[in-house]
């Protein structure tokens, strides 16, 4: 499936949703973007899976350490934040 | 009680293919960490390790026993070797019947797994070597061992994570104490330095891409590397009726579990171990010269163990040098604890505390004397090492000056 494709069939701020949700346990309808991964109930291991769906999801790399999560990196201080990082990468590959 | 002593010690490491040159490089505060050179490295986001550089298979292995000997089993076998020569034992008949192995790994055959995965599903091949089972097998290392020398007594392989060395030598020390054997071949050996090993560490997102900073600021995670080390452990009397030289007394060790989270450290199981081990030598924590750190660089690691060294030491832990070597050789995963026990007998027997190298900036997470970079000249009468695995399994020993 080409990534025009898959944009167009599902949001990217969707697609990452329904990862989060699929983590943390709840409805995707339940996740808010200015939703913290701590508010969601998620801890390090739930984090590096998101980040593998993600990775997954959208065939893109995405430079997290566990050992710097504070570093800019990729900002997951909120599931916005991390949307805006995923379609920061998803451009970034696509150009 | 039975006391139990060190009469012998090998090592095949990043550091040296000896312990007299490992010392060297630990004295040194040279660092291994360099380029991995594995096949398939450019599909790695990992491309730093500590990888034993010029050793020779053929040199010391017959080559038609070699397609029975993963890259661990050989690491452990050199070792081996060189600790038995050390301790000038003669395996008689009768000591073969009181004499046995206890090794660590957490990966065993890693890469004879590796290699025939690949022939399977990659190259789609539908055969593979016939030894593929003895060589992959956890207590390959064990039983070769067994085999060269004749040690008839209690064998078997310990594979806690990062701890099986360290736990595999608790348990050597136990069952000479309690009169189970007068000797026993003890250590951990782990290669896992191929493709798939270092990917599936990738994935766990806690390896760092700049190099291995225990204890310091801009720490940002470990560096795997490959190794082991191997020790005869003999009861003390047996050791002194023939002469031999005793390297350090092992007075105690200490096991717990976490019971917690699966790669989170913890601070309370640690405390617990660290307590027992000394509770079981039968010292205080003043009594401690040097603690040889789990320290694996991550952020928690460091964090953690920090403050339980500050909850068990109290006011003493400003005076004890507290070090990683895995700074220089890299985390050795199951065979790391076996290595880092080098580091305590030189500093019991030399008076020198290895170093943490790569040290930029203390932390303030870290109260520890971490020996930032340059190797220390004190005299060490007890030391302590450290082995926390994933799963939260704690193993600690501690050695006592012979």
């Amino acid at each position: 499936m080409g990534l025009d494709v898959m944009q167009d069939s599902q949001p990217i701020a969707q697609a990452v949703i329904d990862i989060i949700a699929e983590q943390a346990l709840v409805e995707p309808s339940e996740i808010r973007h200015d939703s913290t991964l701590a508010d969601l109930g998620l801890d390090s291991l739930g984090l590096v899976e998101c980040i593998f769906g993600i990775e997954e999801r959208f065939g893109i790399s995405v430079p997290f350490n566990a050992n710097t999560p504070d570093q800019p990196g990729f900002d997951i201080s909120s599931v916005g934040a991390i949307i805006s990082e995923v379609e920061r990468l998803v451009a970034r590959q696509a150009a | 009680m039975r006391r139990v002593v060190i009469t012998g010690a090998g090592t095949l490491n990043p550091l040296g293919h000896d312990v007299a040159a490992t010392l060297e490089a630990m004295r040194a505060g040279r660092c291994a960490i360099d380029r991995l050179t594995c096949r398939d490295v450019e599909r790695l986001t990992v491309r730093i390790g500590a990888e034993i550089r010029g050793f020779e298979p053929e040199t010391h292995f017959d080559p038609r026993r070699m397609s029975l000997l993963d890259r661990a089993t050989q690491i452990a076998l050199v070792a081996a070797r060189q600790a038995m020569a050390q301790s000038g034992l003669e395996v008689t008949e009768a000591l073969g019947l009181r004499a046995g192995v206890v090794m660590g790994t957490a990966g065993g055959g890693n890469t004879t797994v590796d290699d025939n995965y690949r022939t399977v599903y990659q190259e789609g091949k539908n055969r593979v070597h016939p030894l593929v089972v003895p060589r992959l097998m956890h207590n390959a290392a064990t039983s070769h061992i067994s085999m060269e020398f004749g040690l008839k007594g209690p064998g078997y392989t310990v594979s806690t994570a990062c701890a099986s060395a360290n736990h595999a030598m608790g348990q050597a020390f136990h069952m000479v104490r309690a009169g189970m054997a007068d000797v026993m071949l003890t250590g951990g050996a782990e290669a896992m330095l191929c493709f798939g090993g270092i990917k599936a560490w990738e994935g766990l997102r806690v390896m760092t891409l700049d190099t291995c900073r225990p204890f310091s600021r801009d720490r940002t995670g470990m560096v795997q590397g490959e190794g082991g080390a191997v020790f005869v452990f003999e009861e003390y009397e047996h050791a002194r009726a023939r002469g031999a030289e005793i390297l350090a007394e092992v007075a105690g060790f200490g096991m717990t579990s976490d019971a917690g989270d699966i790669v989170m450290p913890d601070r309370d199981g640690p405390v617990r171990a660290m307590r027992m081990a000394l509770a079981d030598a039968a010292l205080p924590p003043q009594a401690l010269g040097y603690v040889n750190a789990h320290g694996t660089g991550t952020a928690a690691n460091d964090r953690v163990e920090s403050q339980a060294l500050g909850e068990v030491l109290g006011a003493h832990l400003r005076a004890v040098p507290v070090s990683s070597t895995k700074s220089m050789h890299g985390h050795l995963i199951g065979g790391t604890s076996a290595v880092e026990l080098l580091a305590c007998l030189m500093a019991l027997r030399e008076g020198v505390i290895a170093p943490t190298v790569n040290f930029t900036e203390a932390c303030p997470d870290c109260l520890v004397d971490a020996v930032p970079n340059v190797a220390r000249a004190a005299r060490v009468d007890v030391a302590m090492s450290n082995a926390f695995a994933f799963g939260g399994l704690n193993a600690v020993l501690v050695l006592r000056r012979a």
